[in-house]
C-alpha cells in the first residue's frame, strides 16, 4: 500500500499537471464558445438598430430597447405562430404518447405470443423509409393537406422512443403482472391503474422528447400546409428569417433587384431577427432545467439497455 | 409454479408451449391496443414504401398508383445520366462526412476532457452549458449561423477584424458550406452526445484505474489504455448508427442554409427531393431520388455493421 502511495504521487508529475492546465483551457473555450453566441444574440435583441447595423453589440445590450419585441409581436403571424405551435406540441405530443404506450407496453410483456413478427415489422422502417413523395402522396390522399392533421398525424410515433419505452416496462417487476392475473384484473385496468402509474419517469422523457420535437420542426407544416394562418412559429420564422436572406445574397451578386430599397427592409429585419430568435427559444428556455434532469436519463435507458 | 416461471430451465422462454389462439383469447385486450399504432404504421409508414413503386410508373394524380402505366427504370435512366444528380449526390456524401469527421470526434473528445476534470464546478458548468444547445430548434439554429456569418452587421466580422482581413460573406462561397454546416453541429450537439459516452466511462471498471495508476500511467496513457478501450463498444455502436444515417441528412437545417449562391454545394439529396418532387409535382422522380437514396442508406448501415463486426466484433445485430 505505501509504495501504491508512493507511485500516486509519482504519477502526478509535470506530464500530468500540463495535461490539467490544457484541459481546463480547452474546456472553457468550449464553454465560452457556446455561450458567446447566444449571450450575442440575446444582448442584440434587447439593442437599438444603429448599434446592431453597425455590429458594436457584443455580449451586452446597447441602447437598451424593448422596441424589437413590440414590432414582432405587432406582426400577426408570430403571434397565430405562437399559438398554433402550442396546439400542435399538446395535440401531437398526446397522440405519441398514446401510440407509443399502446406498442411499447404489449411489446414488452413476455407472455404474449406473435411479438418476434410485431418486433420486425416495428423495426424494418427505422432500416428503409418510402421517402419523402410516396409520404407526400399517402398524406395527400388521405386529404389532409393543408389541413392542421397533416403536421400531426404523419409524426405520430418514433420507433426509437417506442422501443425505449418498451425497454423501460419489460424492466417492471414481473411479480406485478402475475399477481394482477391471479386476481382477475383485466390487461386494460393493469395498465392503467399499474403499469402507467409506475411508468411515470419514462413518461416524463417520452413528454418531453416529442414536445421538444413538436415544437422545434417545421418540415411537415413546410410540406403540407398553405394557409399562413396555420402555421407553426418556426416556419413563421424559417419564412422571416430565410427568404429575406436568400434576396440579400443574390442582391449583393448583382441580381436585377433595386439594392437601396432591398438594403433598408432588410435592415430593419436584420434588428428583428434576434428578437425572434430569443421569442421562439423561450419555452425551450423555461423547460432547460426539467429537460436536463429527465433528458439524460432517457438516452440512458435507451442506448444501455435498449 | 411462479419459480419454475421466474426461472426457465435451460434458458427456455415459457411461453412457447401455448398456442397463439390461447394467448389471443386471454390478451386480447393487449393486441387490440397494438392495432391501432400498427394501423397508424401501415397509413404512414408501410404505405408510402408500396408507394415507392411510382418510380417506376409515369405517375399522374388522377390515374393513381395502379392506374398510371409502368415505365420501368426510365426515370433512374434520366437521374443516373443527369449530371446534376451526380453533383447532388456528391454534395450529400460530402456534408455528411464532414459533419461525421468534426462532430463524432468532438463528442468524445468533450466527453473524455470532462472525465478528467477534477474542478467539479467547472465541470458541471460545461456540462450544462454544452448540453443547451441541442434544444435550439433547426431555424432559430440556421438564423443564428446567418445572423453570425453576416458580413454587415455579424459577430464574424469581429474575427475578420482581428486577422487585419476585409469580411466576406462565408455563406455565399459554396466552398465553405460543408464546414459551416459540420461546425454549427459540433456546437450544437457535441454536449449532447457526450452524455452517452460519459455514461459509458462512468461504467468503467474502478480496478482498471487503480491498476493504472499503481503502474505509474499518466493521465494521457490513462486515457489512451483504460477509457478508449472501456468505451469502445459505445463508439463503435454509435459510429455505426451515425453511418447508417449519414444519408438522412437533415433537410431542415441545408434547405435554410441554401441560397442561390452556394447551391452548387448546398443541393443535397432531401432538398432535391422536395423540391422536384413536390414543389414542381414530378412525382415519380422525386420517388426515384428518394429510392435510390433508400437503397444507399440501407446499403450503408448493413454494411458498416458488417465491417465492424469483422473488425471488432461489435454489431447492432
Amino acid at each position: 500500500m505505501v509504495a501504491g502511495t508512493r507511485r500516486i504521487v509519482r504519477s502526478d508529475g509535470a506530464g500530468d499537471r500540463a495535461f490539467d492546465v490544457l484541459n481546463t483551457l480547452l474546456l472553457v473555450t468550449i464553454g465560452l464558445a457556446i455561450v458567446i453566441p447566444v449571450l450575442n444574440v440575446v444582448a442584440s435583441s434587447f439593442s437599438s438598430s444603429d448599434h446592431i447595423l453597425a455590429g458594436d453589440v457584443t455580449v451586452y445590450p446597447r441602447g437598451f430597447t424593448l422596441l424589437s419585441y413590440e414590432r414582432i409581436f405587432r406582426y400577426k403571424l408570430v403571434l397565430s405562430g405562437f399559438l398554433n405551435s402550442l396546439f400542435y406540441v399538446t395535440a401531437g405530443t398526446s397522440l405519441n404518447l398514446v401510440l407509443t404506450v399502446f406498442l411499447a407496453y404489449p411489446l414488452s410483456r413476455k407472455d404474449l405470443r406473435g411479438l418476434a413478427v410485431i418486433g420486425i415489422f416495428v423495426l424494418i422502417p427505422m432500416f428503409f423509409r418510402g421517402g419523402i413523395v410516396p409520404t407526400f402522396l399517402v398524406v395527400n390522399s388521405l386529404g389532409l393537406v393543408n389541413s392542421r392533421w397533416a403536421v400531426i398525424l404523419p409524426a405520430g410515433l418514433s420507433i426509437w422512443n417506442t422501443i425505449v419505452a418498451r425497454t423501460y416496462f419489460a424492466n417492471l417487476p414481473q411479480e406485478l403482472t402475475e399477481a394482477s392475473e391471479i386476481d382477475g384484473c383485466s390487461d386494460l385496468r393493469f395498465l392503467a391503474q399499474v403499469v402507467l402509474p409506475l411508468s411515470r419517469p419514462i413518461l416524463a422523457v417520452l413528454v418531453l422528447w416529442y414536445a421538444i420535437d413538436h415544437w422545434n420542426t417545421y418540415f411537415n407544416a413546410l410540406l403540407y400546409l398553405f394557409d399562413e394562418s396555420k402555421f407553426p412559429l418556426q416556419l413563421v420564422l424559417a419564412r422571416i428569417l430565410i427568404i429575406n436572406e436568400s434576396i440579400i445574397a443574390q442582391a449583393m451578386a448583382g441580381g436585377d433587384i433595386d439594392i437601396r430599397t432591398l438594403m433598408e427592409s432588410t435592415e430593419i429585419l436584420q434588428t428583428l431577427k434576434f428578437a425572434l430568435i430569443v421569442v421562439a427559444s423561450v419555452p425551450m428556455m423555461i423547460l432547460y432545467p426539467f429537460i436536463q434532469k429527465h433528458f439524460a436519463k432517457g438516452v440512458m435507458i435507451g442506448s444501455i439497455k435498449g | 409454479m411462479t419459480l419454475s416461471e421466474r426461472r426457465p430451465a435451460l434458458g427456455r422462454p415459457r411461453i412457447d408451449k401455448r398456442p397463439f389462439s390461447t394467448v389471443f383469447r386471454k390478451h386480447w385486450q393487449l393486441y387490440l391496443l397494438m392495432a391501432i399504432p400498427i394501423a397508424w404504421m401501415l397509413i404512414f409508414l408501410y404505405a408510402p414504401m408500396y408507394g415507392v413503386v411510382i418510380a417506376f410508373k409515369n405517375f399522374s394524380v388522377l390515374k393513381g398508383i395502379h392506374g398510371s402505366p409502368w415505365v420501368g427504370f426510365r426515370e433512374f435512366e434520366r437521374l443516373l445520366g443527369s449530371f446534376q444528380f451526380w453533383n447532388i449526390v456528391r454534395n450529400t456524401v460530402v456534408i455528411a462526412f464532414v459533419r461525421i469527421g468534426f462532430a463524432f470526434p468532438a463528442a468524445i473528445v468533450l466527453a473524455l476532457a470532462l472525465n478528467e476534470m477534477r474542478w467539479m464546478k467547472l465541470r458541471r458548468a460545461v456540462q450544462t452549458i454544452a448540453f443547451a444547445p441541442h434544444f435550439i430548434s433547426t431555424v432559430v439554429m440556421a438564423g443564428m449561423i446567418l445572423t453570425f456569418l453576416d458580413p454587415r452587421f455579424g459577430f464574424i466580422g469581429f474575427f475578420f477584424d482581428l486577422l487585419g482581413m476585409e469580411t466576406v460573406s462565408l455563406i455565399a462561397d459554396p466552398s465553405y458550406f460543408a464546414i459551416i454546416y459540420a461546425l454549427s453541429e459540433v456546437w450544437q450537439h457535441m454536449g449532447f452526445a457526450a452524455v452517452i459516452y460519459i455514461a459509458a466511462l462512468s461504467a468503467v471498471d474502478v480496478e482498471l484505474y487503480d491498476a493504472a495508476r499503481i503502474d505509474g500511467a499518466s493521465k494521457l496513457q490513462k486515457i489512451r489504455n483504460v477509457d478508449i478501450p472501456g468505451i469502445r463498444a459505445t463508439i463503435v455502436i454509435l459510429l455505426i448508427l451515425e453511418i447508417g444515417s449519414a444519408m438522412t441528412l437533415g433537410f431542415e437545417k441545408v434547405y435554410l442554409l441554401q441560397n442561390p449562391l452556394n447551391l452548387a454545394s448546398s443541393e443535397i439529396i432531401a432538398t432535391y427531393v422536395y423540391k422536384i418532387g413536390v414543389l414542381n409535382t414530378n412525382y415519380s422522380l422525386g420517388a426515384a431520388v428518394d429510392l435510390f437514396n433508400g437503397v444507399i442508406n440501407l446499403a450503408l448501415i448493413v454494411s458498416a455493421n458488417l465491417l465492424s463486426r469483422r473488425l471488432s466484433e461489435i454489431s447492432l445485430w
